[in-house]
C-alpha cells in the first residue's frame, strides 16, 4: 500500500463513516493483519468503538476475518481489501449505471444495497417498495412483484450475487460451539459457490406504504423466508459493463457510429461466454453477428462485411480476424484495447500538461522504444534546443527513462550510448498514483472549504428549516420575505460560490475516478496475463 | 558507476547534448512551490446530463450515510449544565443489529447494565430514600405527605432501576427538604458508596 492509497481509504471511510472507522482502518491498512486486542491498543480508542468499527467495515465487505496465524484456536484476525474502499468512489457510476439499464427500481435496489452493504431480498423489496411510493402521487402505491421482478433481472445478468457463506456456517447446531473460520489467507470467492445466482423462493406480496410523518423509526426488519441470504453488488460485472462502454466509446469515436454498434453486438453476445479476465471474446462467425444485429441499426450483409475489415485493419487492433469458416471468425480483442486505452490516457495527459510538441516526443518514443537524442530531434523535427529542453522536463517528471548502453565493458562514457525510452506499463503505475494523490487532494480541499464557511452553511439550514416549518403552517408571503432577508446578500453570495466550489470539486473526483478506472484495469490485465 | 581511476569522471553531459559553456537553467536547491503555475489551463470538466445526475447521487450519498447507523461518532462529551438547544441539537442514530450468524463472536458489544453494581448500595442507606419523578410533583403541593411516602417509595424505587440514577441525582436536592429538622446539610455527608463501583465494568478484558 502506497501512502497515497492509504491516505485516500482513509479519507473516504472519514465521509462516509466517521472518524472513528477512520482511525480504525488507516491503522488496520498500515498494520496488514491484526487481532481485536493487538488493534483496540494500538489505537489506543475504546474497545467498544473498534468492536462497532469492525463490525460496519466487514457489513459492507471491506474487512474480512479469518483464523489467523495460529490457527482455528488462536484469536480472530482482520484485514482490509483496499480494492473495496477504492470502489466507494465509484458508487454514483453504478447507481447511475442500474438505472439506465433497469430504470428508477434499479437504481434504488442498487443504492440501497450499496447503503447497506448487504441485505435479504425481502428487506430490499420492502424498502424500495416504500422509496417509491413515497415519490408516487397519492393513492398510487408500488407492488412487490415489480420490485421483485426487477431485482430477479439484476441477478440474472449477474450484477448482485449471494454474500459467500462462512465456511462453516451450517455445519454447528447449537449456537455455543464455536465454529472454526476460514483461513484468513484464502477468503471464499462468491462464485465459487454454486448457488451464487440462485433466487430464494420467496412469496412477498403486498405493497408499499406510504410512510406518515407521524411514524418515526425505521421499517422493522422482519424475518422473511429468505432469512440468512444476504446479497451484494457484484463489482466485477459492472466493471466489465464500464469497460464494454470505454470500447464502444473509443470505436465510435475513431470510426463511426454503426461500426461501434457492431462492436457492441460482439459484446453482447460474448458476455455469458466470456471469462472475467480473457484476453479476447470467443470468437463468433460474421453469419451469426448478421443475425443478432438489430434491426433497427439497418445494416446490409456487404456493409458488415466491409466495416468488420475496415475494424480489422484499424492500427488500434480492436477486432481481429482468427479464421475464415462461417464467412470470417472475429474476435474483440480485450486486452489489447484496454492497452491501447491506457496509451491514449497516458498521451493526452503528456499533451495537456506539457504541450503538443512534447507530446510528439512522448509519442515518438512509444512507438520506436529507444532513441538517441538526435535521433529523436531528427524523428520530432523540432530543433535541438526545444527538444532538449522538453527531453529533460520529460525526464524530470520520470515519464521518460534514460537507458545505457554500454559499447565497452568499463562503461566509458564516450564509448556508451544514451537511449530515451519510454515504457507503458511503469508510467501507467506511476500516472495511477497521481490520481489517486489527485483525488485525495480534491477531497482535502473540500472539507477545508465546507470548515471555513461552516458557520454560513448552519445558518442556511436554520433559515431553510424555519422556511419549511412556516410553508407548512401555511404563512404569507410577508412574513417568509422577512425571513428569506435574514440572509444578506453578499452572504447569499458567498453561499453560492461555495456551493459551485463544491460542485466543481465534487465532479471532479467523478472524473479522475474514470481515468483511475480505465488505468486499472490495464494494470490488472498485463497481471492476468503472466 | 563510480569512477575507480584517479579524477576519471565517469559521466559527461556532452553525450546527452549539452554542450561545454552552455546556459543551463539555474539549479534548484529549494523544494518546488506548492501551486505551481501551470503553463497550459487545464481541460474544463464534463459537462452534461450525465454528469450532473452522477454529481447529484454522490451528494445524496453522502449526506445519507452521515444519518444511517453505520456513521459511528465517538461519544460526546459530557456537558457541564443540561442546556435548552439539546433538545433540538440531538442527532437519532437508531442502532443496527447485524446479523451475528455472519459476524465473528468477539465483535459483540455486551450490553452493560451500570446500574447492577449500585444496586447492592441500596439496602444500606435506610437514611436515603429513593424517590421517583412523581414525588418532586408531589413535593411541592404537601411537604408532610413528602415524609409518609418517602419510606414506603424505598421498597418502589429498588424495583425502578432505570430511573436510579436521576434519583440520585436528585437526592442531595431532596434530603435538604426532607431532614429539615437537622441542622446537618446532608450533601456534604459522604459515605463512599463511590467507591469500587466501576471495578465490575470492564468484564471483557481477561483477569490474569
Amino acid at each position: 500500500m502506497t501512502t497515497q492509497e492509504v491516505r485516500l481509504c482513509g479519507l473516504l471511510l472519514q465521509e462516509h463513516f466517521g472518524n472513528v472507522v477512520e482511525k480504525v482502518g488507516t491503522h488496520l491498512i498500515r498494520s496488514g493483519v491484526l487481532t481485536l486486542r493487538a488493534l483496540a491498543h494500538e489505537t489506543k480508542l475504546p474497545l467498544d468503538l473498534v468492536k462497532k468499527s469492525l463490525c460496519v467495515l466487514v457489513q459492507h465487505g471491506m474487512c474480512t476475518f479469518g483464523a489467523g496465524r495460529r490457527g482455528p484456536a488462536g484469536p480472530v484476525e482482520y484485514r482490509i481489501n483496499c480494492e473495496h474502499v477504492f470502489h466507494m468512489l465509484r458508487y454514483p457510476r453504478y447507481i447511475y449505471t442500474a438505472k439506465s439499464l433497469y430504470g428508477d427500481t434499479g437504481e434504488l435496489i442498487v443504492e440501497e444495497i450499496l447503503q447497506r452493504g448487504h441485505m435479504t431480498m425481502s428487506s430490499t423489496v420492502k424498502t424500495v417498495a416504500d422509496r417509491l411510493t413515497h415519490n408516487m402521487p397519492e393513492g398510487q402505491s408500488m407492488d412487490y412483484s415489480e420490485v421483485v421482478s426487477v431485482f430477479s433481472q439484476l441477478v440474472e445478468t449477474h450484477f448482485l450475487q449471494r454474500c459467500p457463506p462462512l465456511a462453516s456456517a451450517g455445519s454447528s447446531s447449537s449456537g455455543a460451539v464455536d465454529t472454526p473460520l476460514p483461513v484468513a489467507t484464502q477468503p471464499t470467492e462468491p462464485e465459487s459457490h454454486p448457488d451464487c445466482y440462485k433466487l430464494p423462493y420467496i412469496n412477498l406480496t403486498g405493497q408499499g406504504k406510504r410512510r406518515r410523518s407521524s411514524e418515526d423509526g425505521e421499517a422493522d426488519q422482519c424475518c422473511g423466508d429468505d432469512d440468512g441470504i444476504y446479497w451484494q453488488v457484484n463489482f466485477q460485472r459492472f466493471h466489465l459493463h464500464f469497460r464494454d462502454q470505454a470500447i464502444i466509446s473509443a470505436v465510435s469515436c475513431k470510426l463511426d457510429q454503426s461500426s461501434s454498434e457492431i462492436v457492441r453486438t460482439m459484446l453482447r453476445m460474448s458476455e455469458v461466454t466470456t471469462p472475467a479476465h480473457a484476453a479476447f471474446t470467443q470468437a463468433l462467425s460474421a453469419n451469426e453477428i448478421f443475425r443478432a444485429l438489430l434491426s433497427s441499426y439497418n445494416i446490409a450483409r456487404p456493409i458488415l462485411d466491409q466495416y468488420l475489415s475496415l475494424l480489422v485493419d484499424d492500427p488500434m487492433e480492436f477486432v481481429g480476424k482468427t479464421g475464415d469458416s462461417g464467412g470470417g471468425m472475429y474476435v474483440v480483442n480485450l486486452h489489447r484495447a484496454l492497452a491501447n486505452l491506457a496509451r491514449a490516457t497516458l498521451e493526452s495527459v503528456v499533451q495537456e500538461r506539457f504541450g503538443s510538441r512534447s507530446a510528439r516526443i512522448f509519442r515518438l518514443l512509444l512507438r520506436k522504444r529507444h532513441l538517441e537524442q538526435k535521433q529523436v530531434e531528427d524523428f520530432a523535427m523540432i530543433p535541438a534546443k526545444e527538444a532538449k529542453d522538453m527531453l529533460y522536463k520529460l525526464l524530470s517528471e520520470n515519464l521518460v527513462q534514460l537507458q545505457e548502453i554500454p559499447k565497452t565493458p568499463d562503461y566509458a562514457p564516450s564509448r556508451t550510448f544514451y537511449l530515451y525510452t519510454v515504457n507503458q506499463l511503469p508510467t501507467a503505475r506511476l500516472l495511477l498514483q497521481h490520481c489517486y494523490k489527485t483525488v485525495g487532494n480534491l477531497i482535502e480541499r473540500r472539507l477545508y472549504e465546507t470548515k471555513e464557511n461552516k458557520r454560513l452553511l448552519e445558518k442556511s439550514q436554520r433559515i431553510e428549516a424555519i422556511l419549511a416549518s412556516l410553508q407548512a403552517t401555511g404563512a404569507e408571503a410577508a412574513q417568509l420575505t422577512e425571513v428569506e432577508e435574514m440572509i444578506t446578500v453578499p452572504e447569499r453570495q458567498q453561499l453560492e460560490s461555495l456551493r459551485h466550489h463544491i460542485n466543481k470539486l465534487d465532479s471532479s473526483e467523478n472524473q479522475v475516478d474514470e481515468t483511475i478506472f480505465l488505468l486499472k484495469s490495464y494494470i490488472n490485465s498485463t497481471q492476468a496475463s503472466l | 558507476m563510480a569512477g575507480r581511476g584517479r579524477g576519471h569522471r565517469t559521466f559527461s553531459v556532452e553525450i546527452v547534448g549539452i554542450g561545454k559553456g552552455e546556459n543551463l537553467p539555474p539549479s534548484s536547491i529549494q523544494p518546488t512551490p506548492l501551486f505551481p503555475p501551470l503553463d497550459q489551463k487545464p481541460v474544463p470538466l464534463q459537462a452534461g446530463e450525465e454528469a450532473e445526475y452522477m454529481l447529484a447521487l454522490k451528494q445524496e450519498f453522502r449526506g445519507a450515510m452521515k444519518t444511517l447507523p453505520f456513521y459511528i461518532r465517538p461519544a460526546a462529551p459530557k456537558k457541564d449544565v443540561e442546556r435548552y438547544s439539546d433538545k433540538y441539537q440531538k442527532i437519532e442514530t437508531s442502532d443496527w443489529k447485524p446479523d451475528w450468524r455472519r459476524f465473528p463472536k468477539e465483535l459483540r458489544v455486551r450490553e452493560k447494565r451500570p446500574l447492577r453494581d449500585k444496586s447492592p448500595a441500596v439496602p444500606k442507606q435506610t437514611k436515603q430514600p429513593r424517590v421517583n419523578k412523581e414525588e418532586i410533583i408531589r413535593k411541592l403541593e404537601t411537604l408532610e405527605q413528602k415524609e409518609e411516602e418517602g419510606s414506603s417509595d424505598e421498597e418502589e424505587g429498588e424495583k425502578k432501576k432505570p430511573e436510579e440514577q436521576e434519583a440520585e441525582g436528585e437526592e442531595e436536592y431532596d434530603e435538604e427538604e426532607f431532614e429539615d429538622e437537622t441542622d446537618y446539610i446532608m450533601s456534604y455527608f459522604d459515605n463512599g458508596e463511590e467507591f469500587g463501583g466501576d471495578s465490575d465494568e470492564n468484564i471483557d478484558e481477561a483477569v490474569y
